[in-house]
């Protein structure tokens, strides 16, 4: 009989593939654990790391005051810069699978904006209640996207990719404009909000568990709907004709997305293009399967944001650059020659 | 008429798009293992025929299928019924061509599960029959016209529906490639018995490969039956408001020519 298994493996993500951005993450994170002032080896950082698992016990030769600087400042730093970056890209990759639309990113879609809005309201409004910016991200994160998409309808069927990229900026614009006004009336607050807003991964462990729980299963929601993009991307009326209720796989993915944008969003400002250059980098590499770029762009978008705190923690030092300006630094090129790789073969 | 069940039956079906009356009691029956053409000028609502019997779009009237309401089945079980390749089909171009086939055997797969073994081996046989596993791990954007419509007929026949809806087969197709698509959903629908709607805009191709034609004209169905009976010049010349020539070409069945210095 002839094999089926070998016409069958790119439909997910190949174990090779999968191994190799693990590696590259592993890696990231071991240099992103070294970089900095401090004198430390790789090695040494490597068997620190392992002393940290449970049940492992492994000597490090490090002095208790390195630990401390490695395990309280450095490894939160590195954990919430990998699960914020991870969030971006796979929310990335949630968009632009439902909106099918390789440009589709939650920071030009007006999620990002959304969520600032709202956050900055949260701060000025209930400054004590730490809890209360999540949500705020959130309804933020939704209510963006929304206009955007409500916008980018309005403004004509038929624009295809260009238009609801032109709605997104103009609704950024417009939240952003809104958030500045809200903002000039706790001029106190300002410094807290705009080091938000540039974007920040240092928050410590309080940062990283406060993320986790809507990391986890606004990326399991996603994850588990690659095959379901895949039936969307060939469109609304071919989608129901293979019996998919696409409205409502839509509705879902839109949600779990906005939910990844805004968790990532409310720790650590608005990062932009993670969600666009990751996905973009992975379905070259990889194909254009969900089931594979989802995954792959949760995994390389973690490294890639260590990557660039690393640099922001390096570039200027003993300053620090904020972060969302290494990502915008790399990102805005990219976009530009992902635009013009998509209008090439849309026409 | 013959003794073989209705796979399609369409009753008094009327469509409306925005304030536009697009179809209007159309009457319709496809017998199991026929091939209906459905043919009329532009804009006679084709392609919205097409659509309604699949079930993307709103109407009123009554569409049976395999003896059953089309109304009361849900959206899988209509999709093991009835395979749809669109027009314009969007086919993702960084997908592969065994993805792209795969999902054809949605219908089977539960909602957030994985294909099966199975679903795999239909879908790389399905591949096999139309001369495609060479192509199977290439990129759907690196194909040319031809092949992408074959791909596009292979993840409708990985469906494994009973009946084909296709709208415009051959556009952008040469004359080659035309009759190659052609036969082989001719060839297809005799080995499996699949019954077939297609449009096509050429005559003389719907003459020749279906059993049954549907004029449609504004929205109507104003004839219906043999290709011989259809494509009359009378009927030809005052619905598509053209000057042909209609004479018996190979099988007896019709060739439309058109006529220089026409209406």
């Amino acid at each position: 009989m002839r094999s089926a298994e070998t016409a069958a493996g790119p439909s997910r993500a190949r174990p090779l593939w999968v191994t190799g951005a693990l590696g590259a993450l592993a890696l990231s994170m071991v240099a992103g654990l070294l970089g900095g002032a401090a004198d430390i080896s790789p090695w040494q950082v490597v068997v620190q790391a392992a002393d940290w698992l449970p049940f492992v016990t492994a000597d490090s030769g490090l002095s208790p005051v390195e630990q401390g600087l490695l395990y309280e400042l450095r490894l939160p730093r590195v954990l919430v810069a990998a699960v914020v970056g991870g969030l971006l890209a796979i929310a990335g990759a949630g968009y632009q699978g439902v909106f099918r639309n390789p440009l589709a990113d939650p920071y030009l879609l007006g999620a990002a904006a959304g969520a600032g809005l709202m956050t900055t309201v949260a701060i000025v409004l209930l400054p004590q209640l730490a809890a209360s910016i999540p949500v705020a991200a959130f309804a933020g994160a939704v209510g963006g996207v929304f206009l955007a998409y409500a916008l980018g309808n309005t403004a004509g069927r038929s624009g295809g990719t260009s238009t609801l990229v032109l709605a997104g900026v103009a609704v950024t614009s417009f939240l952003t404009a809104i958030q500045t006004f809200v903002q000039q009336f706790k001029v106190e607050e300002l410094q807290r909000i705009y080091a938000w807003i540039l974007g920040d991964v240092g928050g410590g462990w309080e940062q990283f568990w406060l993320v986790l729980p809507y990391a986890a299963v606004s990326a399991v929601l996603l994850l588990l709907h690659g095959r379901m993009l895949d039936v969307l991307s060939v469109g609304d009326e071919e989608a129901v004709s293979l019996g998919v209720r696409a409205a409502r796989v839509r509705f879902t993915v839109l949600l779990a997305a906005s939910l990844a944008t805004a968790a990532a969003v409310a720790v650590s400002g608005l990062i932009g293009f993670v969600g666009i250059v990751v996905p973009h980098l992975v379905r070259r590499l990889a194909g254009g399967s969900y089931r594979s770029v989802l995954p792959l762009s949760l995994i390389v978008g973690a490294a890639f944001l260590v990557l660039a705190d690393l640099a922001a923690r390096t570039v200027i030092a003993p300053a620090e650059l904020p972060i969302g300006v290494v990502t915008m630094f790399v990102g805005a090129p990219f976009f530009v020659a992902v635009l013009r790789m998509t209008r090439r073969t849309a026409t | 008429m013959t003794g073989t069940p209705a796979m399609i039956g369409v009753r008094d079906l009327s469509v409306r798009l925005g304030d536009r009356e697009v179809l209007t009691g159309v009457d319709a029956t496809v017998r199991r293992g026929e091939w209906l053409a459905i043919i009329g000028p532009n804009g006679a609502g084709k392609s919205t025929l097409l659509k309604a019997v699949m079930g993307v779009l709103a109407h009123r009237g009554q569409v049976d299928l395999d003896g059953r309401s089309a109304a009361t089945l849900k959206p899988r079980q209509r999709a093991r019924l009835i395979a749809y390749a669109p027009q314009t089909p969007a086919v993702p171009p960084d997908m592969t061509v065994f993805d792209y086939a795969l999902l054809g055997r949605t219908p089977y797969i539960p909602y957030l599960g994985r294909e099966s073994r199975h679903d795999r081996e239909v879908t790389a046989s399905v591949l096999d029959r139309l001369d495609l596993t060479a192509f199977a791990t290439r990129r759907a954007g690196e194909l040319s016209g031809g092949e992408r419509q074959r791909v596009v007929l292979a993840r409708a026949l990985a469906q494994q529906a009973p009946v084909l809806l296709l709208d415009e087969p051959t556009t952008a197709l040469d004359l080659g490639h035309q009759q190659q698509v052609l036969e082989l959903v001719d060839r297809l629908r005799r080995a499996d018995g699949l019954t077939v709607v297609t449009t096509l805009h050429d005559l003389t191709l719907a003459g020749q490969y279906a059993d049954t034609l549907l004029l449609l004209a504004r929205g109507r169905a104003v004839a219906c039956g043999e290709p011989d009976k259809v494509l009359t010049e009378p009927l030809v010349g005052e619905h598509f408001d053209a000057h042909v020539m209609i004479e018996p070409g190979p099988g007896g069945r019709p060739v439309v020519h058109l006529v220089r210095g026409g209406p």
